[in-house]
């Protein structure tokens, strides 16, 4: 989970990420930033994101990124 | 809907490209913030080609198929009809097919034709060439021109956000084939997502005007004027993944060929994520999907897929014959594929233009 939080935080450091309960929703995150998510999700647990779960609904949170990178193959602790 | 030609071959591609190239860096670097640079990485940003301010559509299809005639890789009297597709018409009358018969002295006879259409502009063109050509007298050919100048400017103006559209235009030329070739294409349609990508003003709904030129905020903090282009990107890039790939099996199965029997899938160029993650889906491995005309070239809406022909393949065309698969994207929305043999052209080029 801080590994994500990590990653989101070098993304956008202007952003208290742990503070909103919606990244998009708050506009914490636009659709490039997923964009750039998406590939250092990759990189960081090894896994190749479907393309179609490339959703904003699927980069809201941090629980919801982490679904999505399990479902991938990727290698997410709690 | 999936359709099969018979007779019909393309002889020769010409790729036309503007003089000014524009690097990303540099147009960036007035707003240059770590978000550019990791899209420069992403999206595969490098460098682009603009047409002038003043250049049209019309200016790079007589420059390319002035080139042609100069250089006896085409002869006026075997133009039976004069294709352009683009969304950015010289005028609305007369059609662009039109300036271009006019202006190159071609008999009233030769048929000519406009079509509006963006990213698929180009398998939509070859298409209709294929349709037309089983038509004509056997000394005839088909000229398929895409052409746009979306992203005009001059080197003085200053971006306000990153850019990676291009300018750049085909000429592809449709003959008569004598050896049982095929080809196989489909295209499909769907009218109800039109505002993913859409220029509001400019046509009779919406004339362009001083109000349509003012930029508003349109819900993300992106500003845009109805004179722009509009993107909704991420129903763009669900809309690709979730369409293209479906697409591209179905014409593959009607062309009764395996996917590692194409040599070349030369695809529209949106941006290299896109792509990547369309190869990914596809299980194409990415060395036979060329990735490289947004980040050399920027994205030439219809013209994309002939710049990619030319860019990548170029002469090994004149000698080598493969069996290739195209596909265009985008505007519309519409999607649309095509599978045939590619090669032992007249000529493959492509050219830098004064325009």
């Amino acid at each position: 989970m801080e590994t994500v939080y990590e990653i989101l935080n070098s993304l956008r450091p202007e952003f208290d990420f742990k503070s909103s309960k919606d990244f998009i929703e708050d506009g914490y995150l636009d659709s490039f930033d997923v964009v750039s998510l998406v590939t250092e999700l990759e990189d960081h647990f090894d896994c190749i994101i479907d393309a179609l779960d490339i959703l904003p609904e699927n980069f809201n949170t941090v629980a919801s990124i982490m679904n999505i990178v399990k479902k991938n193959g990727g290698k997410c602790e709690e | 809907m999936v359709t099969r030609f018979k007779g019909a071959r393309i002889s020769g591609v010409l790729a036309v490209l503007p003089e000014n190239e524009y690097l990303y860096d540099e147009e960036t670097k007035n707003f240059a913030s770590p978000a550019t640079r990791r899209l420069k990485k992403i999206m595969g940003f490098n460098k682009r080609r603009a047409a002038k301010s003043t250049t049209t559509s019309c200016d790079f299809c007589l420059y390319g198929i002035r080139h042609l005639l100069d250089n006896n890789l085409l002869k006026k009297e075997e133009i039976g009809a004069v294709i352009v597709l683009s969304v950015t018409p010289d005028y609305y009358m007369p059609q662009m097919s039109n300036i271009i018969q006019g202006e190159l002295g071609l008999p009233n006879d030769v048929i000519c034709m406009d079509i509006s259409q963006a990213c698929a502009a180009y398998v939509l063109g070859i298409y209709q060439a294929a349709m037309l050509i089983g038509h004509l007298p056997l000394d005839k050919k088909v000229i398929v021109c895409t052409s746009d100048v979306l992203c005009r400017k001059e080197p003085e103006w200053k971006l306000a956000e990153p850019s990676f559209g291009g300018d750049a235009a085909t000429i592809t030329i449709m003959e008569h084939s004598f050896k049982g070739e095929e080809i196989f294409a489909n295209i499909y349609n769907d009218g109800t997502q039109r505002e993913a990508l859409i220029i509001h003003a400019g046509g009779f709904k919406m004339p362009r005007s001083p109000e349509t030129a003012i930029p508003h905020d349109i819900g993300d903090g992106t500003m845009r004027s109805y004179n722009d282009l509009w993107m909704d990107g991420s129903a763009v890039f669900n809309f690709v993944q979730k369409e293209v790939p479906p697409m591209i099996r179905e014409i593959l199965q009607q062309a009764g060929k395996e996917k590692d029997e194409i040599d070349w899938y030369l695809f529209h160029q949106p941006n290299k994520f896109m792509l990547q993650k369309l190869a990914q889906r596809l299980g194409i491995p990415s060395e036979k999907m060329p990735m490289n005309i947004v980040e050399t070239f920027g994205n030439s809406s219809g013209s994309c897929v002939g710049v990619n022909i030319a860019y990548n393949l170029g002469e090994k065309l004149l000698d080598h014959k493969y069996t290739c698969c195209l596909a265009g994207f985008g505007g519309g929305l519409a999607w649309a594929s095509a599978v045939l043999d590619i090669g032992n052209l007249d000529f493959c080029q492509m050219i830098i233009s004064h325009l």
